[in-house]
């Protein structure tokens, strides 16, 4: 009977100790949390792992991110799901406002938005002051073009310039991922094709790309972020004050520093815009 | 290669993170196995030797349920419990109970079929036999369970196999936040989107090494019988 009962025996202890018994949350601890939504582009630059500790020190409340592109994150915050939103997509976050979901949306800092490409150019696009010219020639020469496809603040800004370039891009040419910007920008290095990206997510990963930024300075690719508060009118529960306290937080002096200070290889991903 | 050289080094060290990461997938995997055992190998028995009305429907949803993919879980979930569907109000999106639930929904159909069908295969004169000797109430189940520890481990195994495997529902459900519901495949997907492959190499290690202590375990379970 021991040593028939001896496995499912240990199997079951395993099983509760797992459950009860090993409460490790490592740094989750039982402060105030607060929940973010946030585009995968200030996760994947490493720039929110410099700011939530640092506001957690000052405020002691912790932060939870929920890194989607810019569409989802404001989906999370229209069903209340978080607390607040810092995304990239002017237009859609003033929808957003006017709709009510959200209150007190602040400007926080910008990058731009830079096209990559393949060192050999085939579209010959490099030194374009345009855009939607760059497109237009991608598109001319069926070459290789990956899009967000995600409704993220990229996309969103791809889909305008296409908009601009008097075109709907389709073919086989045309590979929407629907996946967040660091898979793309690798998935671009793989395939040798173009894509359209922000640069904070370009300078952080560029080390491991073999790929260029063949257009930039376009006004039209200016790219601003901004952080926004779940309307608590709307949605009881959120916690409206943590979500004021981190507003405050990024848009003061020392979030502001932070931004200013978070540098790749020297150069800065992002420009603090906030204080002027 | 050299990602792979890292991986190993990663694991050996002991980083912190690392380890909560593997830690938290475990407990949530092992939760989720609990709960779906606890209501699934008596549901299973219970499919097989009583007649109830019903039981074919709960059969057929049991078993289409089996192949249902985790992202289709994490979907339905999800529309039940954001703060704008249905039980919003219990704030369970983006918490580990979030991922239990979905894990368990994931995993209970698995556990309940496989213990339905290893009671099928049961030899008849089994029950049989037990009612005349006497036997009844708990010391008629426990004899059975006893009979069937082997395949009852297996189908628990099996199921805690699917749970930890996973990334949809813990992605869909948790929402991947550090410290608190990142799991080792979600963590994997974050990883590999930064193009940083070495943590996420270092993780896959290890959830290979946990399906191949699984698939380990399940043949010693087997054999023993």
């Amino acid at each position: 009977m021991s040593t028939k009962w001896k496995m499912p025996a240990l199997l079951l202890a395993l099983c509760f100790t797992l459950t009860a018994g090993l409460s490790a949350e490592g740094q989750y601890e039982e402060s105030t949390h607060i929940k973010l939504a946030t585009t995968t582009s200030t996760e994947n630059t490493g720039l929110l792992a410099e700011l939530l500790p640092a506001f957690k020190e000052k405020t002691n409340i912790q932060v939870d991110v929920i890194a989607v592109g810019t569409g989802k994150a404001i989906a999370h915050g229209e069903n209340g799901d978080v607390d607040v939103i810092l995304v990239h997509a002017r237009s859609k976050e003033d929808a957003f406002v006017e709709a009510g979901y959200g209150v007190n949306r602040r400007d926080v800092m910008h990058n731009d938005f830079v096209i990559l490409g393949p060192d050999s150019d085939p579209a010959g696009i490099k030194g374009m002051t345009s855009a939607a010219e760059a497109l237009s020639a991608i598109a001319a020469a069926q070459q290789d073009f990956l899009s967000r496809g995600d409704d993220s603040g990229t996309h969103t800004k791809e889909l305008s310039l296409w908009n601009t370039a008097g075109m709907t891009p389709s073919g086989t040419w045309y590979k929407e991922t629907g996946q967040g910007m660091g898979s793309v920008l690798t998935m671009t290095n793989e395939i040798q094709g173009y894509t359209l990206t922000d640069r904070g997510t370009w300078l952080a990963m560029k080390d491991n790309l073999d790929l260029s930024v063949l257009v930039e300075g376009d006004p039209v690719l200016f790219n601003p972020y901004g952080v926004i508060a779940v309307n608590p009118d709307l949605h009881e529960h959120v916690d409206y004050e943590g979500a004021m306290s981190f507003i405050t937080f990024l848009t003061g002096p020392e979030g502001q520093s932070i931004i200013r200070e978070f540098k790749k290889n020297g150069e800065p991903l992002f420009y603090a815009d906030a204080l002027k | 290669m050299s990602a792979l050289g890292e991986a190993v080094k990663l694991i050996l060290s002991g980083d912190s993170e690392l380890f909560s990461i593997c830690l938290r997938s475990l407990r949530f995997s092992a939760s989720s196995i609990a709960l779906a055992s606890v209501i699934g190998i008596p549901l299973g028995f219970l499919l097989k030797l009583k007649s109830f009305p019903g039981r074919k429907l709960i059969l057929v949803i049991v078993n289409s349920l089996m192949a249902l993919p985790t992202v289709v879980v994490g979907l339905l979930i999800y529309s039940l419990i954001s703060r704008s569907g249905p039980f919003g109000s219990m704030g369970m999106l983006f918490t580990p109970a979030a991922i239990i639930l979905g894990q368990v929904i994931l995993v209970l159909p698995i556990v309940t079929s496989m213990v339905y069908g290893s009671v099928s295969n049961m030899d008849p004169r089994l029950p049989e036999t037990l009612q005349t000797l006497g036997a009844n109430g708990i010391h008629y189940t426990s004899m059975m369970v006893s009979e069937m520890k082997g395949p009852i481990l297996s189908a628990v195994l099996a199921g805690f196999g699917r749970a930890i495997g996973e990334v949809g529902v813990s992605m869909m459900l948790g929402g991947n936040i550090r410290w608190y519901t990142r799991t080792i495949t979600t963590t994997i997907s974050l990883q590999t989107s930064k193009g940083e492959f070495e943590l996420g190499l270092a993780l896959g290690i290890i959830l290979m090494i946990i399906a191949f202590t699984l698939n380990f375990l399940i043949h010693l379970a087997v054999r023993n019988e």
